[in-house]
């Protein structure tokens, strides 16, 4: 798979587990469970739940974690994968990759209308390509499955709004977000119950760290999009920021000539809007080490969030994740 | 990453190893999580941001968006405005307000800590509550140039009541006051004072300024008089693991795991004590007990689980075990119980009223609950017992619960995983308040019904008739009795045992204790509807005309009776035509001020969702009573005898 090979060195299981002598869990430990605890519950009291599955790192560990809260079971719900059509090419592979190792049922939906007016990322600002192509392609497809929850691996460190995020997020019929009709969450006591056409975004990551997500993908050596790790890939320097020329539909401006670099992302999404970093750092060691001295935060990369103030808060209303 | 140093590749490099041993030192660090209690006016924002800031968990591009909004927004001048951090949705920033509960994040060499912030405000006690709920510990903010507020006590006894064992005291802006000790010393014995009756494990005053930093992170040079450690020292170092792994074992079962015939697993995360195959365990509310066979996870079995993981068991006797079953130590059983004292928070604009239904959630258990008295309010400022009828938002009261079905249960001041649970709103489904169960008011095995020779079965064959209610709901001059009277005739007529049930034959007896208090109100039908019940099963047709104006009351009496025994009957006259016919003149009365709460004029009237027979205006009295009396001949109520 994507693994550096020093992350695939097997690890006993036995040595991961706290012994009897080691009565409290650690942070990676409780994390884990919680978020176990969180889409065990979803199962048990929604109707019709489904795993947005992104591809991306997050979504990894998102996964990973559904598939020990049923094991043996399989996964007793789809995953849906919004396929804007400009997702990096790896991350489709990967993602085929993975839906037949792990014996998934993946639905893919795109906004056929949206494609058929010809809307791409040059063609429309960053925020109404992402409204049409992203949001509402998701909004249509948990309407038409009539999935009653959806899973999302947002964390409440990504983001200011993020932080009063709940990990149960109610949305009215039309998938909107209302931050004054949201439910009080205490202790682990969610409450799942919906009114006819209502929704909920549910969040089994919301506590944890993008420091969190790097150590459990080591620790559990989950496998990852090698867009992750570093190598020389065609870039071109737009705005201060690297774009990955991923296929030969990205319009080159004049004087533009992709040049060959040693790249990483931090974030994955539509490879026109998802800014890489210079790096050299091509195994997951390397990439935590990285990312340690690392001063910006992994949003950064992300083009759609500098669109305005208060962009995500914006977004969520409309029904973006 | 115990295993990761040992491979070869990663030892060939110093670099790897430095991250190796970072990744060591990480993987065993522990998690606590605490909230932070006080007015934006104590810096408790300040504090967090400082928090953020000190453990370098800023990174450059939020520090740039963090001085553009405080330049914008910010209070502090030229300063960073740290305050700015934890304010997240953007209306609430316009407004200046706060309403809610944001979760921070930050970790040091030793910990990963979750903040719960929660700010003050209308919402505090809800929003502290909620926050205080998954917390730890509590780091309680005092101005010190203010000393001990009245919001200090009151956030410290929400702190109390939802079970928080240990506290930090933090008293804030000591720069303000000139670093002086005789001013901590006065605060702190003060406050060590008052919080004695809270039964606080550990109580830590710390002087401090969130704004320059003093004693956070680095010990001030400016305080050579404080010898304890500084906030995140001591955030560091403090022991809140309880006795959670020590408890008898209780794991709620979540969800059955059956992949095939021959695996059936008990899906859970472990609420307390521990867990070996082999162990004897009981499925708490049958009794029934049998051995654990295996702790199984994806990463194999398990010797031994405890408190906090989430586990599958397998059992050795195939017993019935589901969602909503304790699974608990066979020696050490938690009680079991359809009635309980417990302390409720209310967190909605509705109060809450004692008789109407409600749901509440226990661990992985949803039943039908009502609460049956409020024995007192708590003013959280000075802990009075105060007397009410109904709890307001925001209020916390001491009640008596009675759940449909009886609940596995531990006092929550023993496992707060198997006493805790929320109140939800039957119809809205909002969760409209918290609880924490103390004891239980009797065992559930004393009140089974006492089972009877004749039954109603027995009762109805020898009437010929099919027991049931018609309850006839509208407003107040629909004309709900007259056209229940012409059903009760027309019943006669053919040799049905009947009895009507209304308003006046019930006020002047049995309710007439009751006025017209929304909790009154709810109390009139709940009696009515249990004596509807009792008629019922002694064989009757009951006909019960109550304008009933709340579809929750209508739902609890609908929920006393098996399918088929309850018919809504709702009498659709439209407002103008009843207040035209205002037969004792009460619309009039009510419109000159003279009523309070009249259903239609000060009240509301919510309309029947699914009602079964709807008579709407334009039929006449006997046309309606003809169709009621049809209808009940079609659902064969009326046996073989009618004409």
């Amino acid at each position: 798979m994507t693994l550096a090979p020093q992350a695939l060195a097997t690890v006993p299981i036995a040595s991961r587990r706290p012994g009897p002598s080691s009565p409290s869990l650690t942070h990676l430990q409780r994390l884990e469970a919680e978020s176990i605890h969180i889409i065990r519950e979803v199962a048990a009291e929604l109707r019709n739940p489904v795993m947005l599955y992104s591809v991306g790192k997050d979504s990894a560990v998102m996964l990973h974690l559904a598939m020990k809260a049923f094991h043996p079971s399989p996964l007793p719900f789809p995953l849906l994968h919004i396929d804007t059509t400009w997702k990096f090419k790896e991350m489709i592979r990967f993602r085929d990759e993975t839906v037949a190792r792990l014996g998934l049922n993946l639905l893919v939906r795109r906004n056929e209308a949206g494609l058929a007016e010809g809307i791409t990322p040059f063609t429309h600002s960053s925020s109404i390509y992402t409204q049409i192509m992203k949001t509402e392609a998701l909004k249509s497809a948990l309407s038409s499955f009539g999935f009653d929850a959806a899973f999302g691996g947002a964390r409440r460190d990504e983001e200011k709004s993020r932080a009063k995020e709940r990990v149960f997020s109610l949305r009215s019929e039309n998938h909107g977000w209302d931050p004054k009709n949201q439910r009080p969450e205490l202790w682990n006591l969610y409450n799942g119950r919906l009114r006819p056409g209502e929704s909920v975004r549910v969040f089994p990551l919301s506590n944890w760290t993008e420091t969190d997500i790097w150590q459990y993908i080591m620790r559990e050596q989950i496998p990852i999009v090698s867009l992750y790790f570093a190598a020389k890939r065609p870039v071109v320097e737009r705005g201060g920021q690297w774009i990955m020329v991923d296929d030969d539909r990205l319009p080159l401006r004049p004087g533009e000539v992709p040049e060959m670099r040693s790249v990483r992302f931090r974030t994955l999404g539509c490879y026109p809007l998802t800014a890489a970093t210079e790096s050299t750092a091509a195994t997951l060691p390397e990439v935590l080490q990285e990312m340690l001295a690392t001063r910006t935060s992994e949003r950064s990369g992300r083009l759609i969030d500098h669109d305005e103030a208060a962009s995500m808060e914006k977004k969520k209303r409309e029904g973006y994740f | 990453m115990l295993g990761f140093a040992q491979t070869a590749d990663l030892e060939a490099s110093l670099e790897r190893e430095t991250t190796s041993q970072y990744l060591n030192a990480h993987e065993r660090k522990s998690l606590l999580r605490f909230l932070t209690c006080g007015s934006v006016d104590d810096g408790k924002s300040t504090l967090i941001g400082r928090l953020l800031y000190d453990t370098q968990l800023l990174m450059e591009d939020q520090l740039a968006a963090l001085a553009a909004d405080s330049r914008r927004h910010g209070t502090t001048g030229d300063d960073l405005d740290f305050a700015l951090l934890v304010d997240g949705l953007a209306s609430e920033r316009e407004q200046g307000i706060t309403i809610d509960v944001a979760y921070r994040f930050f970790a040091t060499e030793q910990r990963k800590f979750i903040v719960a912030d929660t700010p003050g405000h209308e919402q505090y006690t809800r929003n502290m509550a909620t926050g205080a709920s998954n917390a730890d510990l509590a780091v309680i903010l005092v101005d010190a140039r203010q000393g001990i507020l009245t919001q200090t006590r009151r956030h410290s006894f929400i702190v109390s009541l939802l079970g928080i064992r240990h506290v930090v005291l933090a008293i804030n802006k000591i720069d303000l006051i000139g670093y002086s000790q005789a001013v901590f010393d006065q605060i702190e014995a003060s406050y060590r004072s008052f919080a004695e009756p809270l039964g606080f494990v550990s109580l830590q005053a710390i002087p401090l300024s969130a704004r320059y930093g003093d004693n956070v992170r680095s010990r001030s040079a400016k305080l050579p008089w404080y010898q304890g450690p500084t906030l995140i020292e001591y955030l560091e170092s403090i022991e809140v693991e309880s006795d959670r792994r020590t408890a008898p074992f209780r794991m709620p079962v979540q969800w059955v795991n059956r992949p095939n015939l021959d695996f059936r697993g008990f899906a859970g995360t472990i609420a307390a004590g521990v867990v070996r195959p082999g162990d004897r365990v009981a499925v708490a509310r049958s009794g029934v007990t049998t051995l654990v066979k295996r702790i199984v996870t994806a990463d194999g079995d398990l010797p031994e689980a405890g408190a906090g993981e989430a586990i599958t068991l397998t059992l050795e006797d195939e017993i019935d075990v589901s969602r909503g079953d304790v699974l608990a130590a066979a020696a050490e059983r938690p009680e079991v119980s359809d009635q309980f004292a417990a302390h409720v928070l209310w967190m909605h604009d509705e109060p809450l009223i004692p008789g109407r239904p409600y749901l509440i959630k226990l661990a992985t258990s949803v039943v039908g609950a009502i609460i049956t008295h409020i024995k007192h309010r708590l003013d959280i400022n000075n802990f009075a017992k105060l007397a009410t009828k109904t709890l307001e938002k925001n209020e916390v009261g001491f009640i008596n619960l009675m759940t449909q079905a009886p609940l596995a249960f531990d006092p929550y001041s023993r496992v707060h995983e198997t006493g805790a649970f929320i109140i939800i709103d039957r119809m809205t489904n909002h969760t409209v308040g918290a609880g924490m169960i103390d004891f239980s008011l009797r065992r559930a095995s004393n009140i089974h019904w006492q089972a009877l020779d004749v039954d109603m079965n027995a009762r109805a064959i020898a009437k010929g008739q099919k027991p049931v209610v018609l309850w006839f709901t509208g407003l107040s001059g629909a004309g709900k009795s007259t056209i229940a009277n012409l059903v009760e005739k027309r019943l006669h007529a053919i040799g049905k045992h009947t009895y009507l049930l209304d308003g006046d034959n019930v006020r002047h007896g049995l309710n007439r204790d009751l006025g017209f208090t929304d909790a009154d109100r709810v109390e009139n039908i709940r009696r009515v509807a249990e004596a509807a019940r009792l008629m019922v099963d002694a064989g009757l047709i009951a006909l019960a005309s109550f304008i009933s104006p709340f579809r929750a009351e209508r739902r609890m009496a609908r929920d006393l009776f098996a399918e088929g025994q309850f018919i809504e009957i709702f009498i659709d006259t439209p407002l103008e035509v009843a207040e035209g016919r205002d037969p004792k003149g009460l619309y009039q009365r009510a419109r000159n001020g003279l009523i309070q709460n009249f259903t239609g004029i000060g009240s509301p009237y919510e309309r029947p969702e699914a009602a079964h027979v709807t008579i709407t205006p334009d039929l006449s009295a006997e046309e309606a009573a003809e169709l009621i009396v049809s209808y009940l001949d079609r659902g064969s109520y009326l046996g073989s005898a009618t004409g």
